[in-house]
């Protein structure tokens, strides 16, 4: 038995006053091995992977959905749901085969109608969804346990788009949810994953708990991130909202929680001071840092101008600030993509490699005709990470001679105004602060940042036919070698254009009591595999 | 009185219907985008504007107030724009944490405020007054963040006699309750002790001075009941105004103690609407705070009629 002083001292009150009927828990009390307190990165807000698309809503998703893929740590995707596929031989018929004994939680079967209508809704707000759907001529189910998806061209990319990790998911849903149109929220949580959602417990902002569902049929393979046998050692997974992260760290260093997922860079050496606690690097595909500028608008819809702030920034002095001197948590990296995968390429980027170079940056910001219009930098507050980095913008800028419009607001804010396309001094915007996510960066899947398809690309809405000829080329791709071709290509063309500017490679802790195991790193918490003693 | 209390119900209602237009209106010009959080950092600008007609945000100021009033109207606080939950369940999931909250910290905080209180002006320029007062003075300067980490640190991190955070309903047993509540009572309580005791203080002095207190002292009544029974019960009308007061302090104020200790109440509740701009939930917020801070009025006033019979509405 595990009796902590607070135990005893309630043991002994427990004396004196259980017979009053004050006490209503057992006095000593044991911690169950079969429930996990767990502190996500942020506040389950809403329940609905495809409507809202926050990393949050897709990391408690996975418990209660499952997918017909799921990408392994080689970022290859695995089947899941699925026994078995075929591809016609021109490539443009491709049918699926649902395993058996599927069951979704309110006990019905998984049909292939479900499946049929969950790809719906999920390609109508998926980038590779969206992708597929302009050349799709027929997705229908054939059988209750068989789909087919009919295209006009080949897409060899399918199996990654169905089991990639980026948001939005492509979850399984019963047809008769997945029916909701995708711009509005379901209002029923019924999924065939290997956890079911306690709806009645769900105090949104404090807490989301998660029920073991007993039909669940894992695949016999080991569990590797999405793919493989998911297998939960848990009756109940209890997600604990804490807002304030000195809370979760004394939390977790008394005890009261069992794994945190994103704890703070600066509270890490008191975390790992306590015996009792593990800390560890929590997705080994990290993040990508992204100064991002507005191209429609002076003063950055002039390249020289976007190149002149390209040359004058050091990566090392952004990550320094965002997440401090531990040299293990952050790295320069002058790519879109993500740091030591297969196609990660550097191709392009010796302007930033070679580290700040003001005298130059001045003298082509004076080449370029810069007059001194206010560059209007939104920079978020409330958030660790944009917030230092904003700083440390605004120094740059300034010692390069701009006019800077520090603009200090909070990250819902932002969220509004980078929308805007209005010029930066009529509501608009010249520059914010963001980053994404190694998961995302490391195939073209997720990676929205680097696009350059004018109107349609991220906020900034930079547009290059080259960068989009390397995208087009890697959708393609059906070898290694092309693929990596086509991202070196982009490299180069997205630096030469800024599309953004990546300010370093980072990554971040998670932390955890030690009587937990089979913990793994990724861009997800995953929980099959953990065990409590 | 009855009359009058019904007055003052009534008189409530025009109070509300100006809160309700200008938190409205305020919300409506305040920067921020619930659209843009729902649809997360890698959503297009496309599926932004989508999900903000899908919301009704792209409808005219008033239409959509005259719809959110006419609900009001009705008892319908509306729908949260993240959880799709109706406001008024969401409110009814965190109001106990927050009355559990408040009530211990009232409690707590008048216990202890106003005996001392009593104490610094039956002892007034000894060191004990001295001593009281320099506390309240901590008391006023320190935040309620920072008592809330220290006592957090000491007495659960170190000692382990509390735990760290969270709440348990009174529902699983008293002392789970009170263990849990107990450090976010004082911390939050800590700043309300030093104002009571302060005006406890001042009004007592007030009236140990009047002459009806020389006429006790006069005829021998003891030290204790010329104390509370003839200078409290005369002091009692300030100390309880700014007890009502205090309230709407200990509203502001649970909002940073929920945080501190990850109590589930209203002030996260709030905090999270307005962080995401769930306008609807903020809307049915503010209406709830502002109708309590009103009954908390009406209710003051009736004990002043209590606590001094002279008082006649």
């Amino acid at each position: 038995m595990n009796l902590n002083r607070r135990d005893l001292l309630k043991g002994v009150a427990g004396l004196g006053v259980a017979a009053s009927g004050l006490i209503g828990a057992p006095a000593f009390s044991q911690s169950s091995s079969r429930v996990l307190k767990f502190v996500p990165q942020a506040n389950l807000a809403n329940f609905d992977p495809i409507w809202g698309t926050q990393y949050v809503v897709r990391n408690a998703s996975q418990l209660v959905w499952d997918t017909l893929y799921g990408i392994d740590d080689k970022l290859q995707p695995k089947r899941q749901m699925v026994e078995s596929e075929e591809v016609s031989s021109d490539g443009l018929t491709w049918t699926f085969k649902l395993r058996p004994g599927l069951k979704f939680h309110d006990g019905e079967p998984v049909r292939a109608s479900d499946c049929v209508a969950s790809i719906t809704r999920w390609s109508a707000r998926d980038p590779m969804g969206l992708m597929i759907k302009a050349i799709q001529k027929e997705l229908v189910a054939v059988n209750d346990t068989t789909f087919k998806w009919v295209l006009a061209k080949p897409y060899p990319k399918m199996l990654l788009a169905l089991g990639k990790a980026g948001t939005p998911i492509c979850f399984i849903m019963p047809e008769r949810i997945a029916k909701t149109d995708p711009f509005k929220q379901i209002e029923e949580y019924v999924g065939s994953g290997p956890m079911r959602f306690a709806r009645n417990e769900w105090k949104p902002g404090a807490l989301a708990v998660f029920e073991r569902f007993a039909d669940y049929q894992p695949r016999n393979e080991p569990t590797n991130w999405m793919s493989g046998g998911k297998v939960i050692h848990f009756d109940r997974i209890e997600w604990i909202v804490m807002p304030d992260p000195a809370t979760a760290s004394a939390a977790l260093q008394s005890g009261e929680i069992d794994w945190w997922e994103s704890p703070l860079p600066d509270l890490i050496p008191v975390l790992r001071r306590n015996r009792n606690v593990a800390v560890d690097i929590a997705d080994p595909l990290g993040n990508i840092g992204s100064f991002r500028m507005n191209h429609l608008h002076a003063p950055f819809d002039d390249v020289k101008v976007r190149r002149a702030v390209q040359m004058a920034i050091s990566q090392e002095d952004y990550m320094r600030a965002v997440v401090g001197s531990d040299t293990k948590l952050w790295k320069p990296s002058a790519s879109f993509f993500t740091p030591d995968t297969a196609l990660y390429t550097e191709n392009g980027g010796d302007v930033l490699k070679k580290g700040p170079q003001l005298e130059a940056a001045k003298k082509l910001l004076a080449e370029s005709g810069y007059k001194g219009q206010p560059v209007v930098c939104v920079i978020a507050q409330d958030n660790a990470i944009v917030k230092p980095m904003g700083e440390i913008t605004a120094d740059v800028l300034k010692r390069l001679g701009m006019n800077v419009d520090f603009v200090a607001t909070d990250w819902g804010t932002v969220g509004q105004r980078r929308a805007s396309k209005n010029e930066p001094g009529k509501g608009g915007w010249s520059m914010f602060h963001t980053w994404h996510s190694g998961a995302d960066c490391a195939t073209l899947a997720g990676n929205v940042g680097v696009r350059a398809n004018g109107e349609k690309a991220w906020f900034g809405w930079p547009s290059n036919a080259e960068v989009e000829r390397g995208v087009d080329d890697w959708f393609a791709a059906s070898t290694l070698d092309s693929e990596k071709t086509a991202f070196a290509n982009i490299n180069k063309a997205a630096m030469d254009d800024v599309v953004y500017i990546p300010t370093g490679f980072f990554y971040s802790y998670q932390a955890w009591r030690k009587n937990l195991s089979g913990i793994v790193a990724g861009p997800l918490p995953w929980f099959a595999g953990v065990k409590k003693a | 009185m009855f009359r009058y209390i019904l007055g003052r119900v009534f008189a409530t209602i025009p109070v509300m219907l100006i809160v309700a237009l200008f938190v409205f209106s305020l919300l409506y010009i305040a920067p921020g985008d619930p659209a843009a959080v729902i649809a997360g950092d890698q959503a297009s600008p496309a599926d932004v504007e989508k999900i903000r007609a899908s919301l009704g945000l792209d409808r005219p100021f008033l239409v959509r107030f005259s719809e959110w009033f006419f609900n009001l109207l009705q008892g319908d606080l509306g729908t949260s724009m993240f959880t799709g939950m109706p406001v008024i369940e969401l409110i009814g999931q965190r109001v106990e944490p927050t009355l559990s909250l408040m009530v211990l910290t009232l409690i707590i905080a008048i216990s202890v405020a106003v005996p001392i209180g009593v104490l610094a002006a039956w002892k007034s320029g000894t060191w004990v007054d001295r001593g009281i007062m320099a506390v309240s003075v901590i008391g006023f300067s320190v935040p309620v963040f920072v008592v809330g980490y220290l006592l957090s640190f000491f007495l659960s991190l170190e000692l382990d006699w509390f735990p760290v955070q969270g709440y348990v309903s009174y529902k699983k047993g008293f002392l789970i309750w009170l263990e849990h509540l107990a450090l976010p009572a004082i911390a939050l309580g800590f700043v309300y002790i030093a104002l009571i005791a302060r005006i406890t203080r001042a009004t007592m002095l007030e009236v140990l001075s009047q002459d009806y207190i020389r006429t006790a002292k006069a005829k021998g009544m003891g030290q204790m009941g010329i104390l509370f029974l003839h200078a409290l019960k005369n002091a009692a009308v300030p100390v309880v105004t700014v007890i009502g007061i205090g309230v709407a302090l200990l509203i502001g104020g649970a909002v940073v103690t929920e945080s501190v200790f990850a109590i589930p109440g209203l002030g996260r509740l709030t905090i999270d609407a307005i962080v995401r701009r769930d306008y609807p939930l903020i809307q049915g917020l503010v209406v709830v705070f502002s109708f309590v801070y009103v009954l908390v009025n009406l209710c003051v006033d009736v004990i002043y009629t209590i606590v001094d019979p002279r008082i006649r509405y």
